[in-house]
């Protein structure tokens, strides 16, 4: 994270994939790849400059696990001693028993957790080949019981959550609602139905104008407006 | 083919009265599938084609899968209304031949190392068909990743070039292809020149095909230039704007 922000920052220009990027004394970060003398941007994104380095802050894209990440991730197999967690990612992550906060036998899975459940999970780890292990044996993990599951690219996450999670608490404020957003870019959502539709409303606007400035500004007045009943 | 047809007339201007080194007007639009990841248009003279992008996501069948890499496959469609006789529909040579260069073109550019075991799918679908589908499809395919977030070493542009009437011409169009002497079919990365997609049908001396190409290279930069207008316009991005890429940035 940047120290102090610079007075005046530098225009942020959107840029493409093989796009030649400005980048005097800085080192490649995410999203930049060189050819020996240049550096050039390997997604469609966001420059950014941190810590001396040259990212690319990706617009789009896949979710892709990182170890220690929290993400909600969707029951998609029962297995007997094992579930098949669905992380929002190229990769299906396997939940093994032993790492549920739960005491399992062999065969009883289908107990505990079907297909279709949400659940709050951690990546447990991640190897060469991208083999995933999810983990429910940490404080705060667990299964999310009713509610609601958002969608929008992990990208935005940052967004959502704010600089030392301003936007999350704007948003728990003003609409009343528990929000749990996991990495990977699922957002929970559970309160009052009007509060709920006004969340995603406001969720809904941080995905669209994630890359413009004056957000938070745009959102205060998204929730001030308070509940108003639009299903979408 | 025998044709009374003048392809190219005195004055040198083509059957729609473009010159020999001209392209067809061409519009690119990014982001026009709500359900794919990303996805682009494209019109291209009387060519009208859809490409869209899904993943990368996990690989079926799971032994196409590659430990180290993802593959990127492609599948090119012409719809049975998209040419003057009906087609008949499904995969043919034809269009196995084609997804299978497309899909080595894009392969060349993806970063296919970050993302081993799964597969990048790219669906062509050409809804109007006037010959050169198979560039302005790797155009669209190109511009459709883009839009998708895959991480790419640049984008791919295509345009074809080819000898009608004892003359070199670019991008011909379904007469000119029917009753000319050859075409080339060209991909390009106009980032590093690098020379992605590279066919030809009929006879030309070395000095028309190096001339063909030198045609087709200039017309990808072109091509490259509106590709990336279309992704910009896609992200709502006026000139100049200021745009904020995290949370430390934000107002």
């Amino acid at each position: 994270m940047s120290e102090t922000a610079p007075a005046r920052p530098a225009a942020r220009e959107l840029v493409l994939p093989g796009e030649a990027l400005e980048a005097k004394g800085l080192r490649p970060g995410a999203g930049v790849f060189s050819d020996g003398r240049q550096l050039y941007a390997s997604v469609l994104g966001i420059r950014s400059v941190r810590n001396n380095a040259l990212h690319i802050v990706p617009l789009v894209g896949r979710y892709i696990p990182v170890p220690g990440d929290e993400v909600i991730g969707k029951i998609i197999d029962v297995m007997s001693s094992s579930w098949l967690v669905d992380i929002h990612s190229p990769y299906p992550a396997p939940l093994h028993t032993d790492e549920v906060p739960w005491r399992v036998e062999f065969g009883e899975t289908h107990k505990f957790m079907q297909v279709g459940d949400a659940i709050l999970c951690r990546v447990a780890s991640v190897d060469e080949v991208k083999r995933v292990r999810v983990t429910m044996q940490d404080y705060g993990l667990r299964k999310l019981q009713g509610g609601l599951l958002v969608e929008i690219p992990h990208s935005k996450v940052p967004r959502v959550i704010g600089k030392n999670g301003s936007m999350i608490g704007l948003l728990k404020t003003g609409t009343q609602c528990r929000i749990i957003v996991g990495q990977n870019g699922r957002i929970w959502l559970d309160g009052e139905l009007d509060h709920v539709l006004l969340a995603v409303q406001a969720i809904r606007l941080i995905e669209a104008e994630a890359h413009r400035l004056g957000l938070t500004e745009k959102v205060k007045a998204l929730l001030a407006a308070g509940p108003a009943p639009t299903p979408r | 083919m025998e044709t009374d047809l003048k392809l190219i007339d005195e004055n040198g201007r083509r059957l729609d009265g473009r010159r020999p080194d001209e392209l067809r007007p061409l519009r690119i639009e990014a982001g026009v599938l709500r359900r794919a990841d990303g996805s682009a248009y494209v019109e291209w003279g009387l060519n009208k084609i859809y490409a869209a992008v899904y993943g990368p996501r996990e690989c079926h069948p799971r032994h196409l899968q590659n430990p180290q890499r993802a593959l990127v496959q492609c599948r090119y469609n012409m719809a049975s209304f998209s040419v003057g006789d009906r087609k008949r529909p499904g995969p043919d040579r034809r269009s196995q031949e084609i997804s299978k260069i497309i899909s080595e073109a894009l392969e060349h550019v993806v970063f296919t190392e970050f993302f081993p075991r799964t597969s990048i799918d790219v669906y062509i679908e050409v809804v109007e068909a006037n010959a050169g589908t198979r560039c302005a499809g790797l155009t669209a395919a190109s511009v459709a990743l883009a839009d998708a977030g895959v991480p790419m070493k640049g984008l791919v542009a295509s345009c074809a070039a080819g000898k009608v009437a004892n003359t070199v011409v670019l991008d011909l169009t379904k007469e000119e292809d029917n009753f000319g002497q050859a075409d080339i079919p060209f991909g390009l990365v106009p980032r590093t020149g690098e020379i992605v997609l590279l066919q030809m049908d009929g006879d030309l001396s070395i000095e028309e095909f190096t001339q063909g190409v030198e045609m087709a290279t200039r017309a990808c930069h072109q091509i490259h230039e509106l590709q990336k207008e279309a992704l910009r316009r896609r992200y709502g991005v006026a000139a100049g704007e200021q745009l904020a890429a995290g949370p430390e940035e934000a107002a």
